[in-house]
């Protein structure tokens, strides 16, 4: 485990902040703690600093996970945000669609989500940003990435994509070994 | 003579248990029916079912070749079950008050042999578990626990108060189409599931980590364990993680929680399960138990040691538990056991202001519960101390030649047949020392036991 380099850091934080903007800082300067990404087998962990001196102890083979993993680096070195971040992500996002409970089970299956499908969506959300999803009940589904931006939306036809799939809490059961 | 009367008893017999079941065989032995006297019936029934369990089992494989000529197929193998099932009830009438029922010629032993074969074949066990589940359990107590064994346990779940509330959930669930109540008043968290219309372990709520399908035999463990926020806690045999993830919500996500499984495929459940239920306090690593604390870390405030066993507690999970386990596998688990309750309390701090250790297994033998509580006060210095809950029966403190430390009535048994649970055992031990127990004092606790 280690930290970041200022290559990877910079990756990082442009996927992050595709969803949640300038709120990266609210991960970093926490009041309730030294909180920090690291990396271990390509794979980001935020963890604080309790957790991190634990770690230390348990050798690089036998670790799996410590802290939250927020996805991983590609081989090519892009970062593709996993499921696990979800609750960061909806608790900073800044786009957000909430999707009626009819469209709820599609969502959890994989697919994108549908103008017919969604029941409200946060203003100001332009083409290619990220969006958390969200149910009814206000309850984060998954994210993805916005096809149309919000005024583009308004004028769509019921078929047209506007969230395109990215990761869904379906994978907690379908996709239960590739989760971190 | 003698034999051919016998004869006649038996087809009675088959007669009158299945009356109304078959047409054509109640014709057939209507006239034998008819000869009886109706004063005296009830006493042929009594002398018959006394005599039964003695006769050879030749007669009732002739009797029974005899209905498959009359063509009844495939009722074969359920009416042979109703003839077991009535004669295990008889051996074990007989032997509850042996004096005034038994036969002439037939011993107590005698007795116990048909039962315990009878018992082999009615329920599939093997020899040797239903003889090490008769040394545990009085006679009408086993055929209960035999019987629980074939039942499934209820579904109970256990709401996640890292994310929600169980009133929250429960009003979720119920607007679902899921018929649901709170599992008892030693629980706050856990709910019973009687029925639900929606696959329960794939609604959203559940995907968001709001419950857990969690038997109610891991959450006591888990309540005796009794965590506080900010320790630093070990689970070494974490997955799939119901006991983890309710450690880390008791703990409220504070303090650090490491997690260990000796199992790679294994901690694949462990993570998705920690991700879901929001989990953010853990450390996740695949060592072997007995590694801890030398070659890994220790020096924690509890451990949790829910150590591999042979299951026979979750039969009615794993029925294949009932062949496939024989006195070797036993003593590979009891092995395996002794030295990981030894490894889990070299791991924990004596200094620190908790110093727990819990023990438990989802088996009901005494050779992997009992014993092994009293190897790790033999060997290291520790104590039992009482868990607080209300359920559960004692810990076993003698066993036929074995005397055990007398505080091992702390422990806590559970079975299917009493509390409806998975029979489980779990014990709560207080580290008092470091070090192994020296050789002076081991003496003086052997001394004890053997007085």
């Amino acid at each position: 485990m280690r930290p970041l380099t200022v290559e990877e850091t910079k990756i990082f934080f442009e996927k992050l902040s595709k969803f949640i903007g300038d709120n990266i800082r609210h991960l970093i300067d926490r009041q309730d703690g030294n909180y920090s990404f690291r990396l271990h087998k390509e794979r980001v962990y935020y963890l604080n600093e309790e957790l991190l001196t634990n770690s230390l102890s348990v050798s690089r083979k036998q670790l799996i996970s410590v802290g939250s993993c927020f996805g991983k680096f590609t081989a090519g070195k892009k970062f593709r945000l996993h499921i696990t971040a979800l609750e960061y992500l909806s608790q900073y996002a800044t786009g957000k669609v909430w999707v009626k409970s009819g469209a709820e089970q599609s969502f959890l299956y994989g697919n994108n989500v549908l103008k017919s499908g969604v029941g409200r969506l946060s203003d100001s959300i332009s083409q290619h940003q990220g969006i958390v999803v969200f149910n009814m009940a206000n309850l984060p589904l998954g994210f993805g990435v916005a096809a149309k931006s919000t005024q583009e939306c308004r004028h769509s036809d019921p078929g047209t994509i506007i969230v395109l799939h990215q990761a869904d809490i379906g994978e907690y059961i379908r996709n239960e070994d590739n989760l971190i | 003579m003698q034999i051919e009367e016998n004869n006649d008893d038996v087809t009675l017999d088959l007669a009158t248990m299945m009356e109304g079941d078959e047409g054509a065989v109640n014709e057939v032995h209507i006239p034998v029916l008819d000869d009886l006297d109706p004063d005296s019936d009830s006493d042929v029934i009594e002398d018959t079912t006394s005599q039964q369990d003695h006769r050879e089992a030749d007669d009732i494989t002739v009797n029974i070749t005899d209905i498959t000529g009359e063509g009844l197929g495939d009722g074969i193998i359920t009416e042979d079950m109703s003839i077991l099932s009535q004669r295990i009830d008889e051996t074990i009438l007989i032997l509850s008050n042996l004096k005034s029922l038994r036969e002439e010629g037939m011993s107590r032993i005698d007795y116990m042999k048909s039962l315990k074969s009878d018992l082999c074949s009615y329920y599939g066990y093997n020899g040797f578990m239903i003889s090490k589940l008769m040394q545990i359990f009085s006679i009408p107590e086993l055929k209960a626990f035999l019987d629980a064994c074939e039942m499934p346990r209820p579904i109970v779940i256990r709401a996640n108060p890292i994310k929600t509330r169980r009133r929250e959930l429960a009003q979720t669930l119920i607007n679902r189409g899921v018929n649901l109540d709170p599992v008892g008043d030693w629980s706050k968290v856990g709910l019973v599931v009687y029925k639900s219309q929606v696959p329960i372990g794939a609604t959203p709520e559940y995907l968001s980590g709001h419950y857990m399908l969690q038997g109610a035999s891991s959450m006591v463990p888990v309540m005796a364990l009794a965590p506080k926020e900010g320790e630093r806690i070990l689970d070494m045999c974490a997955a799939p993680g119901g006991k983890t993830t309710y450690i880390a919500a008791l703990m409220k996500n504070t303090g650090v929680l490491m997690a260990n499984d000796i199992n790679r495929d294994r901690t694949k459940s462990l993570v998705g399960n920690i991700y879901r239920m929001g989990v953010k306090n853990t450390v996740i690593c695949h060592y072997d138990g007995r590694s801890f604390p030398d070659k890994v870390t220790g020096g924690f405030d509890r451990v949790l040691l829910d150590a591999a066993c042979s299951g026979t507690g979750v039969i009615s999970k794993d029925p294949s538990v009932k062949t496939s386990k024989d006195n070797l596998d036993i003593k590979r688990c009891t092995t395996l056991q002794k030295q990981l309750i030894l490894s889990a309390i070299d791991s924990v701090n004596h200094k620190s202001s908790s110093s727990i250790i819990v023990y438990s297994t989802c088996s009901v033998f005494i050779d992997e519960n009992e014993q092994v509580i009293d190897y790790a006060l033999r060997k290291r210095y520790v104590k039992l101390v009482p868990i607080d809950l209300g359920i559960g029966r004692e810990g076993f403190v003698k066993f036929r030649d074995k005397k055990f430390h007398p505080s091992l009535k702390l422990c806590k048994r559970f079975y299917p047949h009493v509390q409806n649970f998975d029979g489980f055992f779990v014990a709560k031990l207080k580290k008092l020392e470091n070090g192994e127990r020296k050789k002076v004092e081991k003496k003086e606790v052997d001394s004890e036991d053997s007085d």
